[in-house]
């Protein structure tokens, strides 16, 4: 099975000061298929994560190099900054819906970028809600705070806020690590149905979530990409003993 | 020990029990006296005359007036000083322009009323038609200075909301400027409101600066480029001579002052409420 590489990172070093906190990372994620991260705390997943839509611009003091292109696009060089972002939608550990109604917070991204019909902006509210499996529960109060929805529902709805600019690769840091079972069950089979259209990359904390959902896995330990394989391969036959020691719970 | 504490919370209890005693029964036998339909919206006030005459329509309409301008000129400012400073501005410059905006907040009344006096009433004479000492040079003057309430509630409000927002909206492609003033902005929403809420507070209670500029005439302003005089001015000018029923109408004045901050404060308490549930 040949497939197209979305994200090509090659020999990425990031500082945060003096913290060396990605050591020379080199992974092809590939398109239209799901990538989970492990590992423990710390070990730089997310930051990872962060790079791949350049979020780490904000922090002070971080320095990158290295090259990460996207279709072949280095990301650092010449690519707009916001236009990148619009490439590559993004989610959040914790949900972080705006404090408006429902469809002001899908109608945001798509008003961010110059679209302000308001027959456009209805069936692009729509079809994001509903690519996000969450349109049944909040039709008929759209106009509603997004506040007072559940937690497992704000989430669904920053994932349908994502969809709505219509990206190219959806980033997931660790989506459903403040939801509940049912809630962390129902974002997983949006993020199945998702793949066939999106690239995704996911942090999980979680191994067994990590076998469900996801096609590769990388494993990352003290900013190290340590192992980087087919899911099924790497949870059943690691190749790098720590990579074993990991996922058998001896430490973590 | 805490009995200690319990006293000194009394205090400010009986301090604003006691201003609202000698306020209402001072004024309230006046207001009957005059009668208030005729105090509240007669539009002669003319102590000296015979029969006198106690009507503070004019006053009324003086304060509501330049607290009004004030909040047009002071409130966009204040607001967009405030974004500034909390997203906007380099971190060496905050701390220049942060104790300068405290420094703001501390000049006595007095020397933003000469500042006043010396500087925008010549300047506002060159307005054709205008005396000088106007509406519009008080409302200018007050929405200068309720500049610093404004900016360091907003500033408070601005910086209280949760980055996630911000980072959320970054995410979605939207620009630094966009991301501030569609996804932060609406947030702070509750406080910034609170913050004009005091600052209308302060324009409305403010005296003597306004009674330097605003020429002090009691009667209903014709334009905003006459002078008008305040509930505040019309107090504190004639108080050192008025005796009688003219005393009694001066502190009566001041009981509507007081009404009007009652409501300015319960809106106050009613938006932090709300803020906080959000």
């Amino acid at each position: 099975m040949s497939m197209n590489v979305k994200y090509k990172i090659q020999d990425l070093n990031l500082h945060y000061g003096e913290f060396h906190a990605l050591k020379n990372i080199n992974l092809d994620l590939p398109e239209r298929e799901i990538t989970a991260f492990i590992g423990p705390s710390g070990c730089g997943k997310s930051t990872l994560l962060k790079t791949l839509n350049r979020m780490n611009d904000l922090v002070e003091g971080c320095r990158i190099d290295g090259t990460v292109r996207l279709d072949g696009e280095d990301i650092f060089d010449r690519m707009d900054v916001n236009i990148l972002r619009r490439r590559v939608g993004m989610v959040f550990q914790k949900p972080n819906p705006f404090p408006m109604s429902i469809y002001d917070n899908i109608a945001f991204g798509p008003r961010t970028h110059g679209i302000h019909s308001k027959s456009k902006l209805d069936e692009i509210v729509e079809k994001s809600l509903q690519n996000a499996a969450i349109w049944d529960e909040v039709k008929d109060r759209l106009h509603k705070s997004a506040l007072g929805m559940s937690g497992g529902q704000q989430q669904r709805l920053c994932i349908a806020r994502a969809l709505a600019i219509e990206p190219e690769v959806l980033l997931m840091d660790e989506p459903t690590s403040a939801l509940d079972p049912i809630s962390t069950m129902k974002v997983e089979d949006l993020v199945q149905e998702l793949k066939q259209n999106y690239t995704i990359v996911m942090v999980t904390h979680n191994m067994q979530q990590a076998t469900r959902v996801s096609d590769k896995t990388a494993f990352f330990l003290l900013g190290e990409v340590v192992e980087f394989n087919q899911t099924s391969e790497l949870f059943s036959m690691p190749k790098d003993q720590r990579t074993e020691n990991y996922i058998t719970g001896r430490f973590g | 020990m805490s009995w200690l504490f319990a006293l000194c919370a009394c205090m400010s209890i009986v301090a604003v029990a006691l201003i609202c005693v000698f306020l209402f029964a001072n004024g309230i036998p006046a207001m009957k006296e005059i009668g208030v339909f005729h105090f509240l919206f007669g539009t002669k006030w003319a102590p000296k005359n015979n029969p006198a005459s106690y009507g503070i329509l004019p006053m009324i309409v003086g304060s509501l007036c330049v607290t009004f301008g004030a909040v047009i000129i002071g409130v966009p400012i204040g607001v967009l000083t405030a974004v500034y400073l909390s997203r906007f501005c380099p971190k060496k410059l905050h701390s220049l322009l942060e104790p300068l905006v405290q420094l703001m907040a501390g000049i006595p009344s007095i020397l933003y009323g000469f500042f006043g006096l010396v500087v925008m009433v010549p300047l506002a004479r060159m307005i054709p038609g205008c005396t000088g000492v106007s509406m519009v040079t008080a409302a200018v003057l007050l929405g200068i200075m309720i500049l610093p309430t404004v900016i360091n509630l907003s500033e408070s409000a601005i910086n209280a909301v949760p980055n996630s927002y911000y980072e959320g909206a970054l995410a979605l492609g939207a620009t630094h400027e966009r991301s501030v003033f569609f996804a932060v902005l609406p947030a702070a929403k509750s406080g910034i409101l609170a913050a004009v809420v005091l600052g209308i507070g302060r324009a409305i209670g403010e005296t003597m600066a306004v009674i330097m500029v605003a020429g002090n005439q009691p009667i209903l302003p014709r334009s905003i480029f006459k002078g008008i005089r305040t509930m505040t001015a019309n107090i504190v000018i004639e108080m050192g001579y008025a005796t009688g029923l003219h005393r009694e109408a001066l502190i009566a004045t001041g009981v509507v002052l007081f009404i009007f901050i009652l409501i300015i404060n319960l809106a106050f308490a009613a938006l932090k409420k709300r803020g906080e549930k959000v």
